[in-house]
């Protein structure tokens, strides 16, 4: 009989860094070419990028004379003007407000996607903090200055009206679900038409209808402020796809579930409120972090009805006529700001996606 | 003396840092029928698909039917060709019908005339006794059905050898059955090498050769089924028999 | 309870109107939701055609018959400022159209090949890939469009000192100019060559399905289909008289004369499109990829089938019913983006739309046609996909 034979290490042949670039990156000759071809793809585009951006580029210049001179990048652009961006033109010295405020939202955001205040604190949360930010960008109360809704700008706009937004789309996007998958023909039927509508029509188009068409709807003497009316716009658009997401939980709920909330005798309300909901809302949180992405991205369509968002702010630090022609610098930095938004979220909802995946399993 | 149709010769295999096979040494006679057991996660699987090279050896020789698997495509192609696998989870193609999972490699790999690759299914379904599920697509069958269609597409290949990895072990235990029957039909009929992976003794005793026994990544004992059931040698072996025969 | 009253009764006893009827309370319920829109709607049209008789503006679809005044940029048809407004609309459509045909055409080349890239072998070129599709996605669109629009009209020269990228290929902050064919009847020919390439293929096809079928002997469909696209082209070119000479843009005074152009606009509109749809495709090819399961591709290699006819026999086809809902709503949002157009002026749908509202003050006509538009051809798109996807779904038990 044999005797046990001693694990051995693998040769070297088979996991040293050579076998690894070996298996990697020339397996087989249309992968050695991919390989050079990407190698040579990358020394022709990142050197001259660096040189660009680092090692010509001006970080301190005062003119844009100046800044322009060494050929490179002229970053001195953003020191001047990130206030301008970031806030808009929110009265200078008042801007600490905003800059409150936008922690506060980052801040609720990041709490309702930890999974331990998934729970009824949420409202709680979100309605005080919805109301902080509103009583700290407006002011008017407590001895803060009042500000006008139409001096707000930059990134605390941005995400005020992404989260509030959503926020506020919350309650119509799950009845609307609801409605869709009722057996009531008529509901059913209102219901499929305004989420369809929605979602067949661009976004800018029912900013142009909110800007354009909301001061008609309304009763003689009545008006209504532009960023409210974008306001509006957005949770009428987010309502619709945020009613497709609910949707999609509700339908992943095993039928089990149903009948057995109905053989307790739950009325609709209680079988919905206290079993279907809560486990459906549960299994769609990751498509909501990216539906929430997306209405963060497309809040940035507002500068095309004159909204001061991160992107129009942006564009007005642009026209300055002492620093023309620095747009590059100016989008890579906005660019860089929504990135590190978004990427995050999504990485984070990823994350979510694989732990509830496995949760649910077991 | 029949020249061998497979021949292992210190085999050893890696997973990352993880030695799973270890100096495996297995010569198959053409013709000859051959059970591996073992407890889980010993290497059984991964042995009988280093045989047609779903997976990778990294040390010794494995020959099949006078050709050498190296990294030469056409090599691994001829052997392939020559060797037929049925799997645990039966993949079947859920696009296409039970009759074009079985003609698929005939036409594609065989290229052989349509007409013809049907008529060799068929009589391959009838073979496996359901012929009448031609049309039917995987999806719609039960899963002895569906290993028994899996069993025909390999056989459709006319394979010298056929592999089976847990064939029985996904199945419901009233399906085990015929699964087995049809496996134990092919055996008796001789003239087909066969490599099972299975834990059913019972079918080891009818129709085995050889029963070998791994243990993490080796082969530890290996004999006719008579002597195997009765008279293990290792204790592991013994301990594996006592746990699986009750 | 509702069924107290079945109970034990031979026949239903005739109903009593209750309100614990569930059907009572269903017709209840819908008539009180009909009710509210009815009347919100009422509430906001009446609003409407009030303060638009306090304004004095008419409503109605006249306008449309009456002189633009405008000029549009470019155009697939002629048009001037005395075509009418119906007409610029037209325009406006055929421009979107225009980009989102090609943009759906590209982004589905490139994000299916970025895709497939995510899952290469290759370190490198999975994780360059990633990079891509992680970037793009992450930053909004309308950026994107800025950003390129900017590259173009600012970084580049002007076009006295344009790049060349190619003998007769110009790149400056006015567009790319490239060649173009000229009124030869030999670029006629080769055109109706490529629409006949296409119906050879299918004739082709069919032959070598029914060659296989009786003799086994597959035939090179692939390559002989590429040949043919090329070679036809080429045919009706030889055909018409090879001729040699293109037309070529040239420079004359401060700007490029004759050729095509891209104009910056529509180049920036078509990259940042593509660019950024590319990118979700990408996801949705890799996904659709993984979900077929590895077993698969072990049993197609166990038939010995190779790497290239695993993925289009077994792979791909399975592949294609995960990958098609989701690739229709990417279509979908290219064409839905396609209206950002209007922020760097290129003259789509949106944007003629909103030069003819601004002008003219029919606000809700102007933004019913832009919904109308958009509608329908989300509406035509989703059937298509459908309908397609239909064709290749799957039977499960
Ligand atoms: N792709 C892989 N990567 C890393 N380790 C693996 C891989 N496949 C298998 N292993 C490990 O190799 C060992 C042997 O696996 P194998 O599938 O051959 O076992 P087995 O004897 O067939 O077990 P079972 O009876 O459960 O099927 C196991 O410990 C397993 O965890
Ligand atoms: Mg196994």
């Amino acid at each position: 009989m044999t005797t046990a034979t001693e694990s051995l290490p693998p040769p070297t042949s088979t996991t040293g860094p050579i076998a690894w670039v070996r298996e990697r990156l020339f397996s087989s000759p249309l992968n050695a070419i991919l390989t050079i071809l990407s190698v040579w793809l990358i020394l022709m585009s990142l050197p001259p990028f660096i040189e660009w951006a680092l090692i010509k580029a001006n970080f301190t210049a005062a003119t844009s004379q100046e800044c322009r001179a060494g050929g490179g990048a002229c970053w001195a652009f953003i020191g001047v003007k990130y206030r301008l961006m970031l806030f808009g033109l929110y009265p200078y010295d008042e801007q600490w407000r905003p800059l409150i405020a936008t922690v506060i939202l980052i801040a609720m955001i990041v709490v309702s996607t930890i999974p331990r205040f998934w729970t009824v604190i949420l409202l709680p949360i979100w309605v005080g903090g919805l109301i902080a930010v509103s009583v700290l960008m407006w002011g008017g109360v407590l001895g803060l200055r009042y500000v006008e809704d139409t001096l707000w700008g930059g990134l605390p706009l941005t995400l005020i009206l992404s989260t509030f937004g959503i926020a506020i789309a919350f309650p119509f996007g799950v009845a609307l679900a609801l409605g869709r998958r009722s057996k009531m023909p008529a509901i059913k039927t209102l219901c499929v038409l305004y989420i369809e509508l929605i979602r067949g029509v661009p976004l800018i188009s029912m900013l142009f209808m909110s800007s354009v068409m909301l001061p008609l709807f309304l009763p003689e003497g009545f008006s209504i402020d532009k960023l409210l009316r974008a306001q509006i716009a957005i949770i009428l658009f987010a309502a619709a796809y945020l009613a497709e997401v609910v949707r999609g939980g509700l339908q992943a709920i095993p039928k089990g579930q149903y009948e057995g909330a109905d053989s307790l005798g739950l009325s609709y309300g209680h079988k919905m409120g206290f079993i279907i909901l809560p486990q459906a809302l549960k299994i769609v949180i990751p498509p909501l972090v990216s539906l929430f992405i997306a209405v963060f991205k497309d809040t940035s369509l507002v500068v095309i009805i004159g909204i001061y968002d991160l992107m129009q702010s942006t564009k007005v630090a642009l026209t300055d006529p002492a620093w023309r022609g620095f747009s590059i610098e100016a989008y890579i930095f906005v660019s860089m700001i929504y990135f590190v938004f978004c990427y995050s979220m999504s990485k984070y909802s990823q994350n979510l996606e694989k732990r509830l995946a496995t949760g649910h399993k077991r | 003396m029949v020249a061998p149709i497979i021949e292992l010769q210190t085999v050893n295999k890696w997973y990352g840092e993880f030695h799973v096979l270890r100096n495996i040494n297995l010569t198959v006679k053409k013709g000859e029928r051959i059970v591996v057991c073992g407890p889980s996660g010993s290497g059984k699987s991964t042995m009988i698909r280093c045989i047609n090279r779903l997976e990778e050896h990294q040390k010794g020789h494995i020959i099949v039917d006078g050709t050498e698997l190296t990294n030469d495509l056409k090599n691994i192609d001829a052997i392939r060709r020559e060797v037929g696998m049925v799997f645990q989870h039966f993949n079947l193609f859920p696009h296409l019908t039970v009759l074009e999972n079985l003609t698929l490699g005939p036409i594609w790999v065989l290229k052989k005339p349509k007409a013809e690759a049907e008529a060799t299914a068929m009589k391959y379904l009838n073979r496996v006794r359901i012929p009448e599920q031609a049309s039917k697509y995987p999806g719609q069958l039960s899963g002895g059905q569906q290993q028994r269609v899996a069993i025909a597409r390999s056989l459709c290949m006319n394979p010298k050898i056929m592999l089976f990895d847990e064939p029985t072990s996904a199945l419901d235990p009233e399906m085990v059955k015929e699964v087995l029957d049809v496996m134990v039909g092919l055996a008796e009929e001789g003239g087909m090498t066969m490599i099972c992976v299975t834990h059913e003794m019972g079918f080891a005793r009818k129709v085995a050769d050889r029963v070998i026994f791994m243990d993490r990544g080796e082969i530890i004992e290996q004999n006719t089924p008579n002597e195997f059931f009765s008279n293990p040698q290792n204790e592991r072996t013994q301990l594996f028999l006592s746990q699986i025969l009750h | 309870m509702a069924d107290h009253q079945s109970k034990g009764a031979q026949s239903a006893p005739p109903r009593r109107l209750s309100w614990n009827d569930p059907d009572v309370r269903s017709v209840v319920y819908q008539v009180v939701a009909v009710s509210i829109v009815v009347m919100v709607a009422w509430f906001l049209i009446s609003n409407t055609l009030h303060n638009l008789s306090i304004r004095n503006i008419s409503t109605g679809f006249d306008f449309l018959g009456r002189e633009s005044g405008f000029a549009i940029g470019e155009s697939p048809i002629a048009f001037g400022p005395e075509n009418t407004y119906a007409r610029a609309i037209l325009v406006g459509l055929l421009n979107t159209i225009r980009v989102a045909v090609i943009g759906i055409i590209l982004a589905t080349i490139i994000g299916t090949v970025v895709g497939i890239a995510r899952l290469s072998k290759n370190w490198l070129i999975a994780k360059l890939s990633m990079i891509y599709v992680e970037v793009i996605r992450n930053v909004p669109l309308l950026l994107q469009l800025f950003f390129w629009y900017a590259l173009i009209t600012e970084t580049l020269p002007g076009p006295r000192s344009a790049i060349t990228i190619m003998p007769g290929v110009f790149m400056s902050n006015r567009g790319i100019k490239v060649p173009a064919p000229t009124d030869h009847g030999a670029f006629d020919l080769a055109a109706i060559g490529f629409l006949l390439a296409f119906v050879l293929i299918g004739i082709m096809v069919n032959l070598a399905k029914k060659r296989q079928d009786a003799t086994g002997k597959a035939f090179p469909v692939y390559r002989a289909g590429l040949a043919l696209l090329v070679g036809m082209p080429v045919l009706g070119w030889l055909i018409g008289g090879a001729p040699l000479e293109l037309d070529v843009p040239k420079l004359q005074g401060f700007n490029f004369v004759g050729g095509a152009t891209l104009t910056p606009e529509f180049a920036a509109l078509l990259f940042g499109l593509v660019l950024y749809t590319a990118g979700f495709i990408a996801e949705v090819v890799r996904s659709g990829i993984q979900a077929v399961n590895y077993g698969q591709w072990e049993a197609a290699s166990a038939l010995g089938l190779t790497r290239s006819q695993t993925l289009r026999l077994i792979v791909l086809p399975q592949s294609l019913r995960v990958i098609i809902p989701p690739m229709t709503s990417q279509y979908l949002n290219l064409t839905k983006n396609s209206s950002l157009a209007v922020a760097i002026g290129y003259p789509d749908i949106v944007s003629i739309a909103n030069t003819t509202l601004n002008q003219t003050g029919q606000a809700i006509e102007g933004i019913m046609i832009i919904m109308a538009v958009y509608l329908a051809i989300s509406l035509s798109i989703s059937f298509f996909m459908n309908w397609y996807n239909k064709h290749i779904a799957l039977v499960e038990r």
